[in-house]
């Protein structure tokens, strides 16, 4: 058995994943207009190549990927394009989105598939996964292909699954790992191979046994690891971590440390993707908390509002604060209950008034929890001083840039302090200045 | 849905339910010991002290956080919590006046004048001390002994010996709070087990102390368990505040204390450093911190390639 390397500091949140966590998925259907941003990536929006009054097919192409970290996106059902609009986005920007009338018929475009894909050649199953649009679907919304194409002469040594699921409330990649398992290896053994990745591992945090024993039914000889539950074992650096004992460098990328990191959701698209010719339309969440009826997990196509993705829950049971996309620790507050599902959203959880609280803050009385929990070793209090004093050379100074702004020090702070806003703050000060001119 | 109006704030959207005022109660808690073997072995003179102490120093902060249009915050227990040790650090027979003068002291000058709660530099119960003593010397060393009203007998340190089952259940003259090592590590317990105390400052404190006491030859236990050292260590050094934040720092911190308590056990014209060893480590905290940073994940790493 591998041994598991312990990642610095962590906190246990309540996991609040009891209620869904053995709920299998239930696939939504399509409602009768969806809403297709084309941000649903980091990098530019796509480009649009159909236009207002196209008929369009389930699958076909709506907008091409733009620029080296761009992504194309495909219609989620097949209709009458209603509109080319800004619209509410769940990164609380209004954001460009192709409209779709659903016609209800869910016709497909035509699909290439491969009955047995691994046989396929590097080059083709990256050109399948881009050409699919499929990204990073455990939230940092990263083009996969882009993120496998490693730079020419270096060879990965570990691809890397990740099934943490370290994000309270949500069981999405739990339902995955239990349902779908032998997509998730088959995805996994297709990035392997267009990447070069040596070795294969998949994590999972040990409180989903369940999970494990699914995968390990179908895993044959990849590698299967259960990492302590603590939060945030799944983030990438700290996987990596956990994994291979190495740190990736400050200011550089996953694969100098010899691994790339890929999420079970993005592991299964890529096998719809390659073996079925099915692009990233629909994916997998959790609808859970405290106001929510009765919190499920959806198979929900791309494009869905919010409002019906709770609404088929049976709605809210007491009025909510605070409706949160993709994770309590990481995750971004909504105003409205318009913005559609994209592919980055792992879940809905949503808070009753009193939970949604924020709690007035009292001045630190430097008790360093903040310090012994920050999974990149920083000093928390001292960054937030930096930023609320604007020393941004000191902040700077002091690994700023390092944070990965997984909020832990925010959770355990026992003075309720703003520590990540002000870090988040400096960060962004730091990046200004440096693209400023000098 | 639309009436609903939504709260938008950034991640993360979940807390922990710990709070600075129940940290503070906690303390006040693993203090109940203390106070009880305190009242034990030295009856009303105990109450009085540390009731006016406590009340002198909320009442000062209660005044300066008014002074300086600040939200009166004397509910977060932490003037109480200064109050209360300050008025268990003094000898039982110390007259009312001065224990309140310590006290409007300790958070005054200690204290508010720093910016208040987390901007002080020094523990402000030991500041309180430290004036008292260096301002009313005979005072503050003129001992009882515990159960024996108003017999006056030299402190264990000043005689440099002492038995030690005497010194460990309490029984010997001493300041109030810091006769009974019992009370004092059953509080300590306490604070361990419920996180607001990091082992590596006592146990720093405690490893310095007895690898000194072996050199210097003298007796361990007695090192260990004679005058402020017990109380210090657990009740004082850990302050929060006034101590390093990182985990390295402690155990500097702790040695430093430990090292420098010794020093003037062994050569200061004091018989006991307690008080000024935390000061002066508290005094280095910040260059502690500063040198004792943690390594930054990725910083450092060379790549695989």
């Amino acid at each position: 058995m591998r041994q598991v390397r312990s990642f610095f500091g962590g906190i246990y949140p309540k996991d609040v994943k009891q209620s869904t966590a053995g709920t299998p998925i239930q696939t939504l259907s399509a409602p009768e207009t969806v809403v297709v941003p084309l941000l649903q990536h980091i990098g530019e929006e796509a480009k649009p190549v159909v236009a207002k009054g196209d008929e369009v097919l389930k699958g076909q192409l709506l907008a091409e990927a733009d620029g080296a970290a761009g992504a194309p996106v495909h219609s989620p059902v097949s209709g009458k394009v209603l509109a080319i609009e800004p619209r509410p986005h769940p990164s609380g920007h209004s954001i460009t989105a192709i409209v779709i009338e659903n016609d209800g018929n869910d016709t497909w475009a035509e699909r290439i598939t491969h009955p047995d894909p691994v046989q396929l050649d590097a080059e083709t199953i990256l050109k399948r996964i881009s050409e699919a649009g499929v990204v990073g679907m455990g939230g940092a919304g990263f083009p996969t292909a882009a993120k496998l194409t490693l730079p020419k002469g270096i060879t990965l040594e570990y691809l890397i699954i990740n099934g943490c699921e370290c994000e309270p409330y949500f069981t999405t990649d739990q339902r995955l790992m239990v349902e779908y398992p032998e997509d998730i290896i088959l995805g996994a053994k297709l990035m392997a191979k267009a990447s070069g990745a040596r070795k294969i591992v998949i994590a999972i945090e040990d409180n989903k046994p369940d999970a494990y024993a699914s995968l390990k039914e179908h895993a044959g000889s990849i590698e299967i690891v259960l990492v302590p539950t603590r939060y945030p074992a799944g983030g990438e650096k700290q996987l990596i971590q956990q994994i291979t004992g190495r740190e990736v460098p400050s200011g550089g990328l996953p694969h100098q440390a010899g691994a790339v990191v890929q999420n079970v959701a993005t592991a299964r698209a890529v096998a719809l993707a390659v073996r079925d010719g099915e692009p990233s339309i629909a994916r997998v969440i959790t609808v859970t908390g405290t106001p929510i009826a009765e919190p499920k997990n959806f198979l929900v196509p791309i494009g869905t509002p919010l409002a019906d993705v709770i609404e088929a829950t049976g709605g809210f049971t007491v009025k909510p604060g605070k409706v949160v996309v993709s994770g309590a620790m990481m995750g971004e507050a909504q105003f409205s209950l318009d913005v559609p599902i994209t592919k980055t959203i792992g879940g809905v959880a949503a808070f009753t008034e009193e939970e949604s609280a924020t709690p007035d803050s009292t001045p630190c009385i430097k008790c360093a929890r903040c310090v012994d929990v920050c999974p990149a070793r920083l000093l928390p209090l001292k960054l937030e001083a930096f930023g609320m004093n604007e020393r941004f050379d000191e902040a700077r100074e002091y690994g700023a840039l390092d944070c990965i702004e997984c909020g832990a020090c925010n959770y355990i702070c026992p003075a309720k302090r703003p520590l990540l806003q002000y870090i988040r703050f400096a960060k962004l000060e730091i990046i200004a200045r440096d693209q400023q001119p000098s | 849905m639309d009436d609903l109006k939504l709260i938008v704030s950034p991640s993360p959207h979940i807390r922990d339910t710990e709070t600075t005022d129940k940290m503070m109660f906690g303390v006040l808690i693993a203090l109940l010991p203390v106070l009880a073997a305190s009242i034990y072995f030295f009856r009303w003179d105990a109450v009085r002290l540390v009731l006016l102490s406590a009340g002198a120093a909320i009442a000062t902060e209660a005044i300066f956080q008014r002074l300086r249009k600040q939200p009166i915050r004397v509910g977060d227990g932490s003037a109480l919590v200064t109050g209360v040790l300050l008025g268990l650090i003094v000898p039982p027979s110390l007259p009312s006046w001065m224990v309140i003068l310590g006290a409007v002291f300790a958070i005054a000058i200690g204290k508010q004048v720093f910016g208040g709660l987390g901007q002080n530099p020094f523990n402000p119960a030991l500041v309180g001390r430290a004036i008292l003593s260096v301002s009313f010397a005979a005072a503050m060393t003129t001992w009882t002994a515990p159960l024996l009203d108003g017999v006056t007998a030299a402190t264990p340190l000043l005689r440099g010996s002492a038995n030690i089952p005497d010194l460990f259940f309490g029984t010997v003259a001493g300041s109030l709070g810091e006769t009974s090592a019992l009370a004092i590590l059953l509080g300590g317990i306490y604070l361990f087990y419920k996180g607001y105390l990091d082992y590596r400052i006592p146990v720093g404190i405690f490893a310095s102390v007895t690898i000194l006491s072996l050199v210097a030859g003298q007796s361990v236990p007695f090192h260990l368990l004679a005058g402020s050292l017990l109380f210090g260590a657990i009740f004082m050094a850990t302050d929060p505040v006034t101590t390093p934040i990182t985990k390295a720092g402690r155990w500097v911190f702790g040695i430093g204390v430990g090292l420098i308590v010794m020093l003037i056990r062994i050569w200061g014209s004091y018989p006991e450093g307690v008080t000024f060893a935390i000061l002066l480590m508290n005094a280095a905290t910040p260059l502690i911190n500063r040198w004792t940073r943690p390594r930054i994940y990725g910083q450092g790493v060379k790549t695989s390639e």
